[in-house]
This record gives C-alpha cells, structure tokens and sequence, in this order.
C-alpha cells in the first residue's frame, strides 16, 4: 500500500479511499454467464468473502404498467406473458382471472380443470428449469440435460393447445380459444406416464449426493420472520417454514376440488428450496392427474365445453363470424376494443411460479384499465438478496440466485 | 375475523380521521390522511386481533382530475393468520409542476423489508417522496431522467402517427 501512495501520475485520478481500502469492489454481471439474465450486483467482497452487495435491476423494464393503460383488455394478455416467462400460462390465466372477477364471469368446472392442467403443467416446468439450473451452478449439467425433454413435451402440450411454446398467450377472457384435441391429451398421458421415473432419477441424481449437499446446505439462508417481512411468497417462502400458498388460501380456479399437500422447509436455504421445489412437482403431479380424471368424466355435449358464454368479451368462432350478424359485431368490437368495461377495482392473485403474482386492476368504465398493478413476487424478494448473501462465499451467492428463481422479465416488468 | 370487526377496531382507534369504508369486490377498503399511513399501518401491524403484518402490495395511482387528492398510495396488507386482505389509501394533493417531487409521504421502509423497493419503484414513476426511505433513487429507469413516467400527463405515443421514419424500426420501407 505505502509503495503505491507514492505514485504522483497526474493522469491516474484514484477515487478517494481506493488505495486504504481492503476490500474489493466487483461487478457480477449485468451480463455474467452465471447470472441467468440481466441482473448487476455489485459486490464489496473480502479474498472470496462478500462483505455487501447492491443489486441494480430494471435492464430490461417494457413499462408494462403504461402500455396496459392504452390496451383493451384482451392485449394485455401477451404482456403478461412476459413477466415470468419459464411459466407463462400461470401469468395468462392469473390475468383472465383478474378480468373474469371484474366482469362476474363464473366459468364452467371443465374449464376451470383444463386451466388447471395448464397451470400445473407450466408450474412444473418453472420448477423444473429452476432445480436443474441449480444442478447447473454447482457443477452438475447431467440433470438438466437429461429433464430438458419433459420440458420440451410440456411445451408441446402448449402447442397443441394454443400454437406457441414459452410466450404462450393462452386462453382467452372467459375460457380456452380451442378445446383441447386428442394429440394434447395423448401428450399429457405420455407425460404422466413417463415424468414420474424422471423426477425420481432427477432427484436419485441430487437429493442426497455429498458434494451437492455439502454447496447447498447453508447456502443464502433465511428465517421465516424475515422473509415475510421481505414480502417472499411460494416456494422461497415455503422453504423458510411458512405454508402460505395462494392455492390454498384463497383458492382460484376450483383449486378447492383437489387433494394436495404444501410441502415446507425449515431453513431457508438452496437446498430446503431445491427440495421444496421437487417436492411441489410431485404435488402437480398429483394435481394434474386428478384434474385429468376429471376432465374426463365430462362426455358427450359437456365435454366440448371449453369457454364461458360471454359474446362480449370472448372472441366468437370465425366461420360464425363469416355468416351470422351478432357474431360479426361482437367480433369487430372486441378487435377493435371498443367494449367498454365495467367501472371497479379488483386485486387477484394466483400461485405463479415464484410465489403470489397478483393483478390490481382499476377501471373508471372506459374502454382500458385506468390503472394496473403487477405484484411481481421476483421483484419484492429480491431485495433480500443483499442479506441473503452477505457474509457468505461468492460462489454460493451464484447458487443462492439461481435457487431464489429469479426472471428478469418478472423483475423488470 | 369479519370486516365489520376490523372496521370497528379502526373507527374506536381513529375516530373520523379513517374513512371511505367500502368492499370492492370483497376487500375491504378504507383510507386515512396521509400524515397518519404509519399510525395507521403501525396499528394494524401491532393489534393482538388485527395482525396485518404483511405487505402485499404498495403502488400509487394518479387521479389528475380529482383536484386536492390527485395521488393515492395504495397499500394491500394481508393477516396471514386468519387469511383476511385489506387495501389502504392516503390520498395526497400533487406538487406543482417542476418541484423536485411529487408529493411527500411518510416511508413504510421501517416496518416491512418489502415497502423498500416498492417505494423506489413508486417514487420512480410517479414522484412521491417516501420521507425517511434509506436509498430512495430511481430503480427501473435511468438516473438522468428528469420526469415522473407513470403521471398520467405523459400520454403513450399514439399509434396513428405517420411522422416518424418506419424504416430505423425494421418496418415499411421498400423491400429490395
């Protein structure tokens, strides 16, 4: 230190401090390959210690919030897409929900199980995505190559479904743009069939391996006290012992029709949200089936219901469309959004991927959303991370951010 | 725990000063003057029976016609406990054009970890100085920029307009 002090190059201007200092100041990301996505956390670290963190996020906020004043209804639907996009679906369906509140639209129990299928489906793989990245981050790349082709046949489900795999857009306000075809529900049987023996092997692969074990446990630990003073929600929050799931609590969807369990953690850390995480895949499972069981009870007339009889709000079929009057208005209006919307304010939540994502929507009664609101559950525990981390090893802050499953695009919005 | 209760505990609390009593949709609504959101807050959080003791939700809305209360500050607690939602308001008249904010509120900051970011991100888009906040500065936009985006004064471009040159967009232009 004293050699360096006696460097007298008026081109180098040091800030003040930078010489005394013991500590290091690094930049981890916005682009680092570690960080899956845009985040920048600039770290005072001691040798391999972090002393403290400040994160910087907003690198790739879309001002949905604005561009949702100027859009009827039925557009916001691809913006929501966007928020967390490893489970899209979650976000389309919390968003037809939202605006199904507001207008009093009860839709049909085959609707509400097909909506569930879905979602589970794209819970499972959110969940999936973010465990193998975990695998990632501490050095095993088996696992995730090895359950990226269950991913691939949930999206294909998705693509039997609407046309699209990650920004999916699916459904509509009041149902499904499509029923469900054989191929989709051939797909979903192949799927519970198979996925079972892989989440097994996944987990044969993981749960009780020494060295990921040894990365995982006490890694970015938090009490339950503090992370529902963060405002953490899902799995991050389960892992710290706490059962709230919006499932449960405030069911949406005919949640209530269905057996399933809330598994929670105790610590907080990587590895009680690893676990957490595989142990609610299994419970989607579990979801899905009966769903399916379900589903298929409804034969005949009632098994080719897959929207809510609301001409207003719901796109009519096109061949409809080319020969009937009522239908052709009904189409141009909504196209056009040139419906107006009932006047009110309404908060709805539903269980996404990453925990409570909600919608607050107000309507003064014109023909956009006055005011919306995402409840982006990313962007409030997020914060948490500074405390998550500091005091803790750099290489288990990469592991801590994977684990958290963060997505920028929810972050961001 | 019914909403005529948690009304009851409130209007024996703060007497006049909470009003606008009401359940959109189910969830109970009431607003109080905004020198009184941590009083109130404070209250919720702390009472034996209340135990609003997590916040959901914190934004704010812009309302420019309504003259004298052209901010509201809407907070969305939850009792985890007995499963009960409430919403908060403070209204706030604005600050004339060119003040450094749009309005001053007190920060929420010592009672939830969570009301940290959702305050920057607030006071980011609509101005609103959280007072006593530990790092307010703007979270999603730039540092430099000089205006609050989400006011409702700053329309969205309209989407008819025919001046801008389509082509720097990768649109209209001729196809060669």
């Amino acid at each position: 230190m004293s050699e360096l002090q006696h460097i007298k190059d008026p081109h180098i201007v040091l800030p003040d401090g930078s010489i005394e200092k013991t500590t290091t100041t690094l930049n981890l990301g916005p682009t680092h390959p570690a960080t899956h996505g845009v985040f920048q956390n600039i770290l005072e670290v001691d040798g391999e210690r972090i002393v403290s963190s400040e994160q910087t996020v907003g690198y790739i906020h879309r001002a949905f919030e604005k561009i949702a004043e100027r859009r009827p209804l039925y557009q916001i639907t691809p913006l929501t897409d966007r928020l967390n996009y490893c489970s899209s679906p979650i976000n389309n369906m919390g968003w037809h929900m939202t605006v199904e509140k507001l207008l009093g639209i009860t839709l049909p129990k085959r609707v509400d199980y097909l909506r569930i299928i879905i979602m589970e489906l794209a819970r499972i793989s959110d969940h999936l995505i973010c465990n193998s990245i975990v695998g990632v981050d501490s050095g095993a790349f088996t696992g995730f190559l090895y359950v990226m082709q269950y991913r691939e046949l949930i999206y294909e489900i998705y693509e039997e479904v609407c046309g699209s795999r990650l920004t999916t857009n699916i459904g509509r306000i009041g149902g499904f743009e499509r029923n469900f075809n054989d191929i989709a529900f051939a797909k979903l049987e192949k799927f519970l069939a198979e996925y079972p023996a892989v989440l097994k092997e996944f987990e044969n692969l993981f749960n009780r391996n020494r060295i990921f074990m040894e990365r995982l446990i006490g890694a970015g630990p938090i009490g339950a006290d503090r992370a529902l003073n963060y405002g953490f929600t899902g799995p991050n929050l389960r892992a710290a012992g706490v059962d709230y799931d919006v499932r449960v609590q405030t069911p949406y969807s005919s949640y209530e029709d269905f057996e399933f369990e809330v598994p929670v953690g105790s610590t907080g850390d990587c590895y009680d949200r690893f676990l957490v995480r595989n142990q609610e895949m299994w419970q989607s499972l579990r979801i899905i089936e009966q769903a399916y069981a379900k589903v298929k009870e409804f034969k005949g007339k009632d098994a080719e219901v897959y929207h809510a009889d609301v001409p207003e709000y719901y796109l009519p079929k096109k061949e409809d469309v080319y020969t009937k009057m009522e239908a052709l208005i009904w189409h141009f209006k909504i196209v056009m959004g040139e419906t107006e919307i009932p006047k009110g304010e309404v908060y709805h939540s539903v269980e996404g991927g990453n925990g409570e994502l909600g919608f607050y929507l107000i309507s003064d009664g014109g023909r956009t959303p006055y005011r919306l609101h995402f409840r982006r559950p990313c962007f409030i525990y997020y914060q948490a991370y500074s405390e998550l981390t500091s005091g803790g090893m750099l290489s288990d802050a990469v592991i801590t951010m994977s684990s958290l499953n963060l997505i920028a695009g929810e972050m961001d919005a | 725990m019914d909403q005529d209760y948690i009304k009851q505990r409130l209007i024996e609390k703060f007497g006049e000063a909470v009003t606008g009593f009401e359940s959109p949709y189910g969830m109970l609504t009431f607003e109080a003057p905004k020198e009184m959101n941590l009083k109130v807050l404070q209250f919720l959080y702390d009472d034996e029976h209340l135990k609003f003791r997590f916040l959901t939700d914190l934004c704010a809305v812009h309302y420019p016609d309504n003259k004298g209360r052209e901010l509201a500050i809407v907070y969305l607690l939850h009792n985890l406990v007995d499963n009960v939602r409430i919403r908060f308001k403070v209204f706030s008249p604005i600050n004339e054009a060119g003040a450094p904010y749009t309005a001053d509120i007190y920060t929420a900051t010592k009672l939830f970890e969570a009301a940290n970011w959702l305050e920057r991100e607030t006071f980011d888009f609509f101005g609103i100085n959280f007072v006593g906040h530990p790092n307010l500065k703007r979270i999603m936009n730039v540092e430099e920029m000089d205006y609050y985006p989400m006011l409702k004064q700053y329309p969205l471009e309209d989407q008819s307009r025919v001046d801008k040159d389509d082509e720097m967009f990768g649109r209209g232009g001729s196809v060669i």
